[in-house]
This record gives structure tokens, sequence and C-alpha cells, in this order.
């Protein structure tokens, strides 16, 4: 769908890291998590192309005004990292953007009965939020464990606790959780029957892959990559499937065939 | 009054409007059905074929730049016998002129592709393209030396029977010279202009952006340039020109008509609205209600200097 957008509330959660809602047609009540949605940020030509994000959260709230019935919202966290997410950042309630969502492949949920581990990093919890919310809808035991390089980096950990899921943190300075990567917390608490859900930069999602291969669970991951049309058209956003070689080429297309794989189906460093 | 007659046609190709999608940006049509009418624009173009399908070029294959965007996919596609099986029988349920562009990484491998076409029905026309940028053999080789492109061309025109556009590369010093040999080898419409090539560099790393390292630059950034190409041409040569180059409304493809274009193509704008192509023969319909022309075709060279 492409749809126009109005911006309800755009919130600064730490340095840098923004949430933002938006309000969205009720069709995207039924959306998958790990989806995401194309923003255009302004209608003039710099930044000329949409931006990617991920579903943070979807649902329903009532305006606090007099006859408001429920009102469809969407909710994205971002980085300001460069121009668009600087503009993005200024926007204020009453503002309006342009959307395409939802957008690619989204996690599937794996049977029921089996723990589910929720590994993200920065602004990778974005679509394992929604996730989380989906899961424990269903009545399973969620765990989260979130990293950063610092405390400004983990974000919203209360709200997946709000949830009942159990988080663990790890910041590489210390400043918030155990010291070091996410990745050796996460290795301690593996175990068979468990279910891996990841999102967060490459070397992170690097690591999980492989760890999830060593203890045999498997393992989805959320991908990210530089994209311009969002819908496969244009070949943009590719990444190497697992069986790639030179001579058999096997690209994946992030926007259309992910942006959440099995991490088998990839090709790791 | 009636509504303006927004038809054209090119080389034989009726539209119902002057407006395309340009090949590469609009991937083999079903992708963007979900946002567009695909039978209220005027042609489709598909995605650039080859003999045999190509994987493209390493990652990262798109860098935007300021009103622009520079990409280095190199020509990733199924192949044209895999088009042909998978996707047109979707495209043939479109009222729609499909054109199919093609390109080979050698002489005999442009005629070969033609030739599996040829007969074909659902496919109205083919584009040769001589100027992708980002692939090393084919491409860009043909489109910038006169003798290649005429080689290209006449092997190509006496493998096909359809309608033939030759799609023309503004990295040449004389783009005039360019579409000379094409008509003069049997071409039936030109299209220009394909991306201009360009770089991005990320000064913390101190490394080019794309992988490729050079890459094709697109978008609104162009514009300027290609209107000044497809104005030189017309006044040159006698076919039927498709303008392309940074359109990314109503207003921007009317510029290329009254520059001479019959015709013009849609690219990057349908990365960012993917619903633009339907909204530009709109916003063309409008001005010419506004300003009470009957007929979009009027307007075509129309352009007093």
């Amino acid at each position: 769908m492409q749809f126009k957008s109005m911006v309800v509330s755009n919130v600064e959660l730490s340095p840098n890291y923004f949430r933002m809602r938006m309000t969205a047609p009720q069709e995207l009540l039924a959306s998958a998590p790990g989806q995401f949605l194309m923003l255009k940020v302004t209608d003039a030509i710099d930044p000329l192309l949409r931006r990617p994000f991920g579903l943070f959260d979807v649902g329903t709230f009532t305006a606090e005004y007099a006859g408001c019935g429920a009102q469809t919202y969407c909710e994205i966290l971002y980085k300001v990292v460069g121009k668009g997410t600087k503009l993005l950042a200024a926007l204020h309630h009453g503002d309006v953007v342009d959307l395409l969502a939802p957008l690619g492949r989204g996690f599937d949920l794996g049977p029921a009965g089996e723990e589910k581990v929720l590994v993200g990093g920065g602004v990778g919890l974005a679509p394992l939020y929604y996730l989380a919310k989906a899961l424990v809808e269903r009545g399973e035991k969620v765990r989260l464990f979130a990293g950063g390089r610092n405390r400004d980096d983990i974000l919203c950990i209360t709200e997946f606790e709000r949830l009942g899921v159990e988080t663990y943190v790890a910041t590489d300075d210390g400043t918030l959780g155990e010291s070091g990567f996410v990745t050796q917390v996460l290795e301690r608490h593996l175990n068979k029957g468990m279910r891996i859900f990841a999102c967060g930069p490459t070397p992170m999602l690097d690591a999980v892959a492989k760890m999830s291969a060593r203890h045999e669970v498997p393992c989805q991951v959320s991908m990210e990559a530089y994209m311009a049309c969002g819908v496969g058209a244009c070949l943009g956003c590719v990444m190497k499937g697992a069986n790639h070689t030179e001579a058999t080429p096997d690209y994946r297309c992030v926007c259309k065939d992910g942006p959440v794989f099995d991490s088998f189906d990839l090709q790791w460093s | 009054m009636q509504r303006p007659d927004m038809s054209v046609a090119v080389a034989g190709i009726k539209m119902r409007n002057p407006v395309m999608t340009a090949s590469g940006t609009f991937g083999y049509g079903a992708e963007f059905a979900d946002y567009l009418d695909l039978e209220s624009i005027g042609a489709m173009i598909s995605k650039g074929l080859s003999l045999k399908p190509k994987a493209g070029n390493p990652t990262p294959r798109i860098v935007e730049t300021p009103g622009g965007m520079l990409n280095a996919i190199g020509l990733q596609n199924v192949g044209i016998d895999a088009f042909i099986e998978q996707k047109l029988p979707y495209l043939k349920n479109v009222n729609t002129p499909v054109i199919v562009n093609l390109y080979g990484n050698t002489l005999e491998e442009y005629g070969e592709v033609a030739a599996r076409l040829d007969g074909l029905s659902g496919v109205a026309g083919i584009e040769v393209n001589i100027s992708c940028p980002n692939v090393k053999q084919g491409g860009i080789v043909f489109g910038t030396d006169p003798g290649a492109a005429q080689e290209v061309v006449r092997l190509v025109k006496k493998n096909t029977s359809k309608p033939m556009i030759v799609k023309l590369s503004p990295n040449v010093t004389d783009v005039v010279l360019m579409a000379k040999a094409c008509a003069d080898a049997g071409a039936d419409a030109l299209s220009l202009i394909n991306t201009l090539t360009g770089m991005a560099i990320d000064l913390e790393r101190r490394r080019p952006v794309l992988a490729n390292v050079t890459g094709g630059l697109s978008g609104p950034a162009i514009k300027p340039v290609a209107l000044r190409m497809v104005w030189q041409v017309a006044r040159a040569v006698k076919l039927p020109l498709i303008g392309i180059g940074g359109i990314m409304n109503g207003r921007d493809a009317l510029e290329f008509m009254l520059a001479g274009a019959t015709a013009v193509q849609v690219g990057t704008a349908s990365f960012l609205d993917p619903s633009a192509a339907q909204r530009i023969a709109g916003e063309m319909e409008q001005y010419l209600v506004d300003h009470k022309i009957d007929s979009v075709s009027s307007l075509i060279g129309a352009l007093e200097v």
C-alpha cells in the first residue's frame, strides 16, 4: 500500500534515537512482524529516495479529542545517522509523510511451545518488539538479549518487560547490564529447542548465525541494506545467498526475499 | 472541452499516452501492479535482458547523491528464455505495449537475443541497450564507438521485424554523431539518455562507496543534460525520440516533448513513488486541459528558441 500518514508523536528516547508514531490504514493491522515500511521524508529531491524502517509496533489508539474513533497506527524506531533521519527527527505531530507498507517477508513465528530467543543490537530492537508482542499473544516464553556500545543504545527495554519478556542486556563499555558483547551472554543461555530471531549490525548477526549453526538452533535474521525501490525492482539491495560463488552467483533481494531470512540461507563472513 | 488526445505513436507502437517506464527501474512489470494501473501508462520496458541469466555486480550497488542516485547493478536479469517463459505470459494479459530491452556481451549475442523475440506475440518492440556503463563487455563499448554501434544496430535489424529503438549513452563527446550513426544503420527510434557515469567516495573509509567503483547517475540531477541532448538530436535526426533523464512530474515530461521527444521514459521516479508513471501521465493531461491544448502530440518539438 502507498498512503499518506500523519505524525502522531516523535520522541527522542536517548541521544539520537527516536520513536515515531504515525497514523495508518486499518489494513496495516494484518502486517507481519519483521515487515518494513519505506518513508518519504520530504517532497524535495534531496534526500531523493525513501528510507526503509522495520515496523516497531502496529496497533490502534483513540486520540483524546471529542468524537474520535479508534485509529490504526504504526511506529518506527530510528537513529539519526544522515540527512534523511535528521529531517525525520524534526517532524512534529500533524506533519504528513508518505509511506509504502507493509513490505517484504516477515518472521516465521515457528511452532508453539519452543522457547523464543530475540537478539537485538541498537535499532535492531525495532522489529523484535512487534515480534515479541505477537509471540506473547500466542502465550510463548520469550527472552530478549539486547546489546549496544553503551547504555544509550539500549532502547525500550521496559516495553519488552511490560510484555513479560525476560531481558538480558550487555554493553561494550559496561554502562548497562553485563560488560561485553551480547552474543557472549546469549551463548551461555543457548539450548536446543530454542528458536532465535535476530536483528542488528551485520557483525552481530554474523556471530549469531554461526552460533546458531554450532548449537543447531534454528535462527532467523532481519537484514538491513541500502534500498531504492523496496519492491524488488531495482535489485540494489541484494546480498549473497548461502551457495553464492563467482561462478554460480546467488543474490537475494533484501526488500523482497527478506528482510527476514533463515540464517542458513545467507552467506556469512 | 473534450479531454485532450494524449495518444502518441513511436515507430508504429501506438500508446495511450507518452509515458513509458524505463528499463531497469520497473522490474518485469508485475512488481508495480499493486501501486498503479499498468493499463494507464503508455508502454512498459522490461529490465535489460541477455542471452543467459546474469548475476550482476557485487554490493554495495546503489548510493544516493544530491538530487540523484548512482547504481552499479550490472544488468542482473533472468535471461531471455526465462523472461519469455515466466514473465511474458503475465504481461500479455495487460493491455499496454511491452517493449523488451536487450543487450549482448558480444555482437552475436545481440543478434541472438533479438532473434529469439522475433515473431513473439506480446512484444510490441525492442529497445537495444548499447549504453550501460556498468558492464565491462557489451553495453557501453558499443555505445561510444559509432562504428561498433552501427554493427550492432545493423545485425539486430536483420534479426527482427519488430520496431527497434536504440538507447543512447550520454557518455560521449558528441551524442549527435552517435544518433546519426544509429539512424543510418536502421534504428526506428532513439531513446536518450542512459545514466551518466559517476562516482561517490566514503571519506571515513577513504574508499569508493560502490563495489564497482563507478556507477550510473540518474534522477533529477541529470535532467538538464538529458534535455540538452534530446534537443540537439531532435534537430539533427528525423527519427522519433524518447526522452529520459530525471523526469519526476508532468511538467518535466512536457519539457522533453517540447525539446523534440515523442514520448518519455520515467525511471528513478518510480523508485521513490511507485505510482509515478501514472501520476505523471495525469499531470501532463491536466497541463493540456489548463492550457486548452487538444493534443499532446502538438507539443512535440514545439520549443521556440
